[in-house]
């Protein structure tokens, strides 16, 4: 009998009623991410997903730096799918890429192993008195954007090509370690060939770069970050894959974990006033997008709404030429309508 | 004006092991066994004594050892002043004094 190989690099992504569990640190570095992403899925998509006030961290940071012991975290996790319980919702939504690898591995560990399951459903009624069931599908959001990509593609104002040129935008896309490096099936191409980006970059008009390094850590690594002392490590990954996809001349990196997105926009600044080494031609940087701000932009939402101001590379050189207008005034006004102070500029990295 | 973060940038390495000499290596593990049960966690290196007040990272020698890349390693190693810290935290239990010690003298003779 023949074996249709492609079948294992498939995913089962559900179609709807989805529980979405949000990010600790997406909020803070990229505050208009996730709320783009429950647009789309709203009022694009018209999708029921519900946004659980009560949720809390899944622990990850934690666990991955060996600070927050296994049994907590499982209780943990119990705890945040009995509120998805309690919800009547069986789609378990993770904003994290670190949470889905979190997710992924306690489910999986509880479905080889009955009496962990066991064990933990008595420590979670012991400190709460909460029940829970493990969650039929579990899909990262940027799955269902890819699931769903052809039909955003109907809705948007713009596309990934140069006005100027008429060329496709050249895109680097990176996704996290943990979306298929810990359980490659459960990534759509598993480790070796993931399209969930490309996929993404390929349908909306971009070409997707394959450069050396595009598999390579963007440097975080928990704890080679969280010490002072690792960080010219961390940075040093990321380094190399800059200079690894510099002669490629990308017009920006598109990621799918908030780690990746984080260090591969901030560590840019941090070589820049290190080295005075950009990995552009004009010294601006390379703008680098959430997935969820790359489908925003091209469905024609505010920019400023979806937080671009708030990353350390600048994005108006990538707008224009996409085509996308916005008001450089409006640029600072904060939620409370109130033009905010604006930030001190770079040394090096132009702005 | 540069900005100081309080780290530098760490200068990417490529060892090309068919090249590397692990004499030195084979008669390290054949004098102190247990040197082959280390998994480089670094617990060694992060409770140091040496290392609160030298550049010294027992992690790396021991890595560069391992690789044959023995340059400037005696040098390195005259750093440590075997008070023992990283034995008590070493998580596989390795004595590190008597690895250290025959480290230094394998590295100062041919």
């Amino acid at each position: 009998m023949n074996k249709r190989y492609w079948n294992e690099y498939q995913k089962a992504i559900a179609d709807d009623h989805y529980f979405y569990e949000r990010s600790c640190i997406r909020q803070t570095f990229f505050p208009g991410s996730e709320t783009t992403f429950l647009k789309i899925m709203k009022e694009e998509l018209q999708k029921d997903i519900r946004d659980e006030a009560n949720q809390h961290t899944c622990t990850g940071i934690g666990y991955h730096s060996d600070i927050v012991p296994i049994e907590t975290t499982l209780t943990i996790v119990a705890r945040l799918y009995s509120l998805m319980t309690e919800a009547g919702y069986t789609h378990y939504v993770p904003s994290c890429v670190t949470s889905f690898g979190i997710f992924t591995e306690m489910t999986e560990m509880w479905l080889n192993n009955p009496d962990l399951l066991e064990q933990t459903r008595e420590n979670l009624r012991k400190a709460t008195g909460r029940e829970f069931e493990l969650p039929q599908n579990i899909a990262h959001p940027s799955d269902i954007i890819y699931k769903f990509r052809e039909e955003l593609k109907t809705k948007m104002k713009h596309q990934l090509v140069n006005r100027f040129t008429g060329k496709p935008l050249r895109v680097v896309e990176h996704i996290g370690c943990h979306y298929a490096k810990i359980f490659p099936e459960k990534g759509i191409g598993k480790a070796e060939f993931p399209h969930v980006l490309a996929g993404m970059i390929e349908s909306w008009g971009g070409e997707v770069i394959d450069y050396p390094e595009r598999r390579h850590c963007c440097g975080f690594g928990f704890r080679h970050y969280l010490l002072q002392e690792n960080r010219g490590y961390s940075i040093a990954n990321s380094k190399k894959k800059f200079e690894s996809m510099e002669p490629y001349e990308p017009d920006f990196i598109v990621t799918n974990c908030p780690g990746c997105s984080m260090f591969m926009d901030k560590w840019q600044y941090v070589i820049a006033e290190m080295d005075n080494k950009t990995y552009d031609k004009e010294g601006y940087g390379i703008p680098v997008l959430t997935y969820e701000e790359m489908a925003g932009l091209l469905l024609g939402y505010d920019p400023w709404q979806l937080g671009l101001q708030l990353h350390q590379v600048q994005s108006e050189i990538l707008m224009n030429k996409i085509g996308i207008k916005f008001n450089p005034d409006e640029k600072f006004r904060g939620a409370n309508g109130k033009i905010l102070p604006t930030p001190d500029k770079p040394h090096f990295l132009k702005q | 004006m540069a900005i100081s973060f309080g780290f530098t940038i760490s200068q990417t390495r490529v060892v090309n092991m068919d090249n590397c000499d692990f004499g030195k290596l084979h008669q390290l593990e054949r004098i102190t066994p247990s040197f082959k049960k280390c998994m480089n966690c670094g617990a060694c290196t992060a409770t140091c004594s040496a290392q609160q007040f030298v550049s010294f990272n027992i992690r790396k020698v021991k890595s560069l050892y391992t690789m044959g890349q023995l340059g400037g390693l005696d040098k390195e190693l005259a750093k440590c002043m075997l008070c023992g810290k990283c034995t008590l935290v070493c998580p596989r239990g390795l004595n590190l004094r008597p690895i250290i010690m025959n480290m230094r003298k394998l590295l100062t003779t041919k």
